[in-house]
This record gives C-alpha cells, structure tokens and sequence, in this order.
C-alpha cells in the first residue's frame, strides 16, 4: 500500500484529529481495571487472572511497536491505523465471544494479543506524519497525539462502567460491553483512516524548515548509536519515576496525613488519583509544546532535574503540607507525561524524519521495561518497610530516594546526549547520485 | 486537453471538514474531562 498523498490545499490541521481519533480509542487500555471486578466475579478469576489481558496488551504494544515500526513507515499511516482498527476492534469482539462463551483464553487472546498489536502500531502510527506536517512545531504536534493516549482512559472509565451497570455485570453483560466497545472504536477510529495524509511536498510549511533538511538516520543504524541508548535511558527512568506516584497514589496520599489533623478520605483520595490523570495530560501537550521554544535537551533537564527536586520535597517535608505534597506530585505527574510526549521530537532533532516512526517504536521497549521496574520497586519496598514495622510517610522515603536517584541516572545520560556522527547519516539523494555515478565510472574505467 | 483540465483551480474549502474532525475528537474528549473534573473535586470536598 503506497502512503496517501494529501492533494492541493489539504490542511495539515486535520492530521491531528486524526491522530486523536486513533490515541483516544487505544487509550483505553489504560481503563482496563473497570473490567476486573465483573470478569472476577462472573467467570470465577483471582486478580492476578483478571489482569493477564491488560499485561499481555501492553507487552504485545511494546514489541509491536518496536517490530511494526519499519512496516508502518513503508507502508504509510494510513495501513498502519487500518490495522489498528481492525486489531484493537477485533481484539473486543473476540473478547465478547469469549465473555458470552465463557472462555477466559478467549480474551486474553482477543484484548491482549490481538488488541495489544492495535495499541503498538496505533501508537506509532501518526508520529512520523504529524513530525513531517509540522517541521516548525513537532513537540506541540507529537503532544496531540500522545496526550490522546492519556484521554482515552478518561472517556472509557466512566463509559464503561455506566456500560456495565446498563448491561449488567455477568457474562453475557459484559460481552455486550465488549461488542459496543469493539464497533464503537471501529467508527471513531474510521476517520483517522480516511482523513490522515502525508505531506505532498518536502515543505509543507512556508518559511518552515523542509522535512528533509538536517541529518538523516535509518531506524537500523540508530540503534548502533550512543545517542539512541542515552534516549532509552532517559526514557525509562523518567517513566519508572512517574509510576513510582501513579501506582501508590491513593494509598501513598492516606498513609502521608494518616496521623495529621488533615486525614485523607478514600473518596477524597480518589479525587487525587484524577487530579494527577489531569497533570498527566496537561503535560503531554504543555510541556511536549514548550520544547519547540527551549529545545529538547533543555526541557529533559526540567523533567529529571526539577522531577528528581520535587520528589526530595515530597521525602523532606511531604508529610507537614497537604497542598504542597500534593503540588509536587502534580508537576512530576506533568514531566511524566511530558516525557512521553516529547521523546519523538527529539527522535526527529537526532535523527531526523527519515524512520523516526520506527525509530521511536524501537525506543519504546524502554516503557515496557520501566511499566515492570516501577510497580516492583514501589511495590516490593512498601511491602518490605511495612514488614519492617514502619508505617506513614516512612513506607515510602526509599523509595522516594530511589526514584531519585533513577532520575540523576537519566539527567546523566541526557547530558550525554550529543548530535549522530556523520558516519550513520543515510547520504542526501544528490550525494547518493553522485555516489553511483562515482562507482559507475570507476567500473567502466 | 480539455479547459476545465487547463485552468487553474482553487482547492475546496476544507474549513467544514477541520470543524467537523475537531467536534469528532473533541466532545468525547470533554465528557472524559468533565467526568475527571467530577472525580478530582473529590480531593477537596471529600
């Protein structure tokens, strides 16, 4: 399939929307715990069970981003969105067969493996197109996107579960969310296909820079360079660190004020968890945005060195200040998401927009990596500290020292960060002429 | 070659269809922010 040219007079501003259309149905994934309860209670599972689906997703969205990546910038954004709306759709509608069958395999198979190959392609497939359609802006556009990402959690929480409550929480309820849920995205994420269309012309912009203008890398020899594993490292530590506050937060904000005037309700702790969802997204647009106007390398500094600051805060003094806890959780919130959000753009900086698609993809076994390390070491400390007798804001210093020192380690590997050697640089088209004729001559000679 | 063929044209008037996207993205959007704005109120009145 060749990649959709857009004709004369095609807006760039409908890339977006059709990106979003993409990011806010696969986003769901991360709504996938309004399902638990029902699945458990209708087929009988344990909540180690009841997560497989949602584990398996996310696997298959890391090694098919890293896999597809080279597929999807050969065959253009709008095969790769086609397959994620027939992978993600299909992954529900053999997830209702299973529910309405009770077959568990079923949906594992359906949500995890099939849908989870839709989440990695769909992940990736805008990235390289909105990066070529916006040469002047390519963090406020990779922002877009990905805060899309971050959304689709806020719309499927409370549309699935008003779903089950509708539908009912046994098997055959639960199938029928599925199916809904299964054609609905099917029709949301049809526009994306229909509207995405690469740039006709190497300046889509006036007075912005060409797309091809700059040093250009294959996805084959970016990861032989340095560059690419300081940007891996980057990227996993300041994922791991924003995990660190996502998968405690409810408990961590109780266990905090437990025995301060200023107790923390479990309802009031729920609000918390949504107001951090909030900086999460706010930050993927926002500060993937700023770093058009401060540079990449710049804005990284400000997630890890400002991120590794506000966690110091929250160890030091979390615990004698409601709104400044919560202050500081909100901001590394913020430079979790923007991390995200920002890394294509500096993929694009490094690499330029040759593979940058498949590039990013390849990049991100870094958040599979860190969406294991997080929750363990959260996880396993809080565990060990409570065991130990410890109990309040102590459960969690070492962790909190921890988180910051993963993110000194990712400061460092930014600072590493320098522009590609020439010698990875796929030759300019006139150079590569010139090369050929070169070789042809001297064969002729 | 016919005229019409040879005659320079102007491209359509996307304007509807970038409205029309963005409605497409943007209402579902606002309901999930509008739950979440809901919930995090919680944080303060709960």
């Amino acid at each position: 399939m060749s990649p959709p040219v857009a004709p004369a007079g095609w807006s760039r501003w409908l890339v977006p929307p059709a990106a979003l259309s993409v990011h806010l149905s696969i986003g769901q994934a991360y709504a996938w715990s309004v399902f638990k309860p029902p699945l458990e209670s209708a087929l009988g599972l344990s909540g180690t069970q009841s997560a497989l689906p949602f584990q398996l997703g996310i696997v298959m969205l890391g090694l098919s981003a890293a896999f597809g990546g080279t597929l999807v910038e050969r065959n253009g954004p709008r095969w790769a969105m086609t397959v994620a709306l027939i992978c993600f759709s299909s992954g529900f509608l053999l997830s209702a067969l299973g529910a309405v069958t009770e077959q568990y395999w079923l949906i594992v198979l359906g949500y995890g493996f099939v849908g989870g190959i839709g989440l990695g392609i769909g992940y990736i497939s805008p990235v390289s197109t909105l990066i070529k359609w916006f040469p002047d802006r390519p963090g406020m556009a990779t922002g877009i996107a990905i805060m899309g990402f971050g959304g689709g959690a806020l719309i499927a929480s409370p549309w699935s579960a008003q779903m089950l409550e509708s539908f009912g929480s046994d098997s055959s309820g639960i199938a029928l969310a599925f199916l809904v849920h299964g054609l609905s995205y099917a029709v949301f994420m049809t526009l994306g296909v229909l509207l995405v269309r690469v740039p006709r012309t190497e300046k889509p912009v006036e007075g912005a820079p060409s797309i091809t203008s700059g040093p250009q890398v294959s996805a084959r020899s970016a990861v032989r360079t340095p560059q690419f594993w300081c940007l891996w490292v980057v990227l996993c530590m300041n994922v791991t660190a924003g995990i660190g506050i996502l998968e405690k937060a409810a408990p961590m904000i109780t266990d905090f004020f437990k025995d301060s005037s200023t107790t923390v309700s479990a309802s009031a702790a729920a609000g918390f968890v949504a107001l951090l969802s909030a900086a999460n997204m706010a930050g993927r647009i926002g500060w993937s945005s700023t770093s058009d106007l401060i540079g990449r390398k710049n804005i990284y500094r400000l997630y890890l060195g400002a991120g590794a600051l506000m966690y110091l805060l929250i160890a030091l003094v979390g615990d004698s200040s409601k709104p400044l806890f919560v202050l500081c959780a909100l901001v590394i919130l913020s430079f979790y998401g923007g991390g995200f959000a920002t890394i294509p753009a500096y993929l694009k900086d490094l690499f330029g927009t040759y593979q940058v698609g498949a590039i990013h993809g390849r990049l991100l076994t870094a958040w599979s990596t860190a969406g294991v390390l997080g929750p363990l070491i959260v996880n396993w400390i809080a565990d060990r500290q409570e065991e130990a007798g410890k109990s309040g804001s102590s459960l969690y210093t070492l962790s909190l020292f921890i988180m910051i020192g993963l993110l000194a380690i990712g400061f460092v590997a930014n600072e590493f960060v320098r522009p590609v050697h020439s010698r990875h640089h796929i030759p300019a088209p006139r150079e590569a002429a010139d090369v050929a004729e070169r070789q042809q001559s001297a064969e002729s000679a | 070659m016919s005229q019409n063929d040879s005659s320079p044209q102007s491209p359509p008037d996307r304007r509807p269809l970038i409205a029309f996207a963005w409605v497409w993205v943007g209402v579902p959007l606002a309901y999930g922010v509008y739950e979440l704005v809901q919930k995090a109120t919680q944080l303060f009145t709960g």
